[in-house]
């Protein structure tokens, strides 16, 4: 099986060119990129926004679990970082 | 171009306009026989000043909007230019200048850039010289070249475009060949649509359908080949469609143009229509003009439907297509685009495309019309 990024537990960035940002009209994060944007849930958001280029993918699930009280959110976090992956949203350093 | 935004055009609830077109200016070095800009663009040379679009700029951004294009014409025949960016980047606008490259050099890159400018999109109009030269009425075919490495050299990702049509359609493999020489990260190929000056050309533009599979097959021969490298996207003529495109996504949904001239509008070529009085940033705030004019009313969602649209399963799909297309082909706005195969009008479509399929005999007597201030004064018609 081929290894994924997600799983050699680099660091997650958001990609060149692409720009995250609140946007209070809209009351969503949106991730805007060239001549296009994207309005994420809350939760592709809160994922996001920990996307900082310092910080391991073990990190920002426990950050969130702690953030919102619960666990169990490994698989998620990882699920949704693959498509961001494939969608070219985050790189990795 | 592409957005996902939630849809707003069914129902009372309007959202907010999330992209604004800033075309800064008719003016243009080129000449192309495609132009998008109003066959009469030289009636609308009253430019807004610096300190009106940057109202326009704010208001814009605080109803919502994100993405801002600086379009014209060319937009770096302004001036001002590098002023506006550096405003629309403080107002946190995603700054994207669509250009032809004319004009741009290292000192203006790089005050861009310092600026803020987010994403530089460059077109072509061929992949020798002689082709983007002649189609474009100027030497220019260097000069983009020189701008392309500029635009790598500063670190921007690049976006191509090349407006396709019979003259450079069978020139597809060197053109996307070019753009891999140039490192382009995207490189849109886009078959002219027919309207304002491609409309005046339509009978010598229009490929015929073999030449559109042909160029179709070879863009996915070098998709297999380019991978993740580059991203080729391929924009089919509206009239080999059999379905109308959901042009603008919704009138009055997510796009607000705003012409040389501060004439607010839907899209680009809205002017046309008739019967729309389209509000001028000169008198009217951006808010009310969005929500409240008629001319940005006047299509919006579904109610304004006839049929065969008004009891269509697919009207919030394509919302009817393109309005100035059915003004342009069915002499009506509020009819169904004839690209669809369920309007009434569609089989006129396909016979004038079955008539263009093979060049006329007398072909070379008809001459190209060059976008050009003569020829703009001197039209009567309006698309």
């Amino acid at each position: 099986m081929q290894t994924r990024e997600t799983d050699t537990n680099t660091l997650p960035r958001i990609a060149r060119g692409f720009r995250l940002q609140w946007e209070p009209v809209q009351s969503a994060h949106v991730l805007l990129y060239p001549e296009g944007m994207v309005k994420l849930n809350a939760s592709a958001g809160e994922i996001m926004k920990r996307c900082d280029g310092t910080t391991r993918v073990e990190a920002i699930v426990l950050d969130l679990e702690k953030t919102f009280s619960t666990t169990g959110l490994e698989r998620d976090v990882r699920a949704f970082l693959d498509i961001a992956t494939e969608q070219r949203w985050i790189e990795w350093a | 171009m592409s957005i996902v935004a939630p849809h707003n055009g069914h129902g009372a609830q309007v959202g907010p306009p999330l992209w604004l077109l800033a075309e800064l200016t008719y003016q243009c070095p080129l000449h192309c026989v495609f132009c998008y800009n109003p066959v009469d663009f030289a009636k609308h040379e009253d430019e807004l000043p610096t300190a009106d679009w940057i109202r326009v700029l704010r208001e814009a951004r605080a109803i919502g909007a994100v993405q801002c294009g600086f379009s014209g014409g060319e937009p770096l025949q302004r001036n001002d230019l590098e002023v506006l960016v550096a405003e629309a980047h403080a107002l946190g606008y995603y700054t994207n200048l669509i250009t032809s490259g004319i004009g741009l050099n290292e000192q203006r890159i790089g005050r861009l850039k310092e600026a803020g400018l987010d994403h530089i999109q460059l077109s072509f109009q061929d992949s020798t010289r002689e082709v983007n030269d002649f189609l474009s009425s100027t030497r220019t075919f260097d000069l983009k070249r020189k701008a392309a490495e500029l635009i790598k050299g500063h670190g921007y990702s690049m976006v191509m475009n090349c407006v396709i049509h019979r003259l450079n359609i069978d020139h597809i493999d060197r053109i996307i060949e070019l753009a891999v020489e140039l490192e382009a990260d995207y490189l849109e190929l886009a078959n002219t649509q027919f309207y304002s000056w491609a409309h005046l050309n339509r009978d010598q533009l229009l490929p015929s359908r073999e030449q559109v599979e042909r160029a179709e097959a070879t863009t996915n021969r070098w998709r297999e080949k380019l991978g993740k490298k580059m991203k080729l996207f391929f924009v089919v003529p509206d009239y080999y469609e059999r379905r109308p495109k959901k042009c603008m996504n919704g009138w009055g949904n997510v796009f607000l143009t705003i012409a040389p001239d501060g004439v607010a509008l839907p899209c680009h070529t809205a002017r046309m229509l008739p019967g729309l009085d389209f509000p001028s940033v000169r008198e009217h705030g951006i808010r009310e003009i969005w929500y409240e004019s008629e001319g940005f009313n006047r299509y919006r969602g579904t109610g304004w439907m006839k049929e065969p649209c008004a009891s269509c399963p697919e009207k919030e799909k394509d919302y009817g297509g393109c309005r100035c297309q059915a003004f342009m082909l069915a002499q009506d706005p509020a009819a169904a685009d004839p690209v669809c195969d369920k309007s009434p009008r569609h089989a006129e479509l396909v016979a004038t495309v079955d008539r263009l399929q093979t060049p006329r005999e007398d072909a070379p007597a008809i001459p190209l019309v060059f976008r050009g201030r003569k020829e703009s004064l001197a039209a009567e018609t309006l698309f």
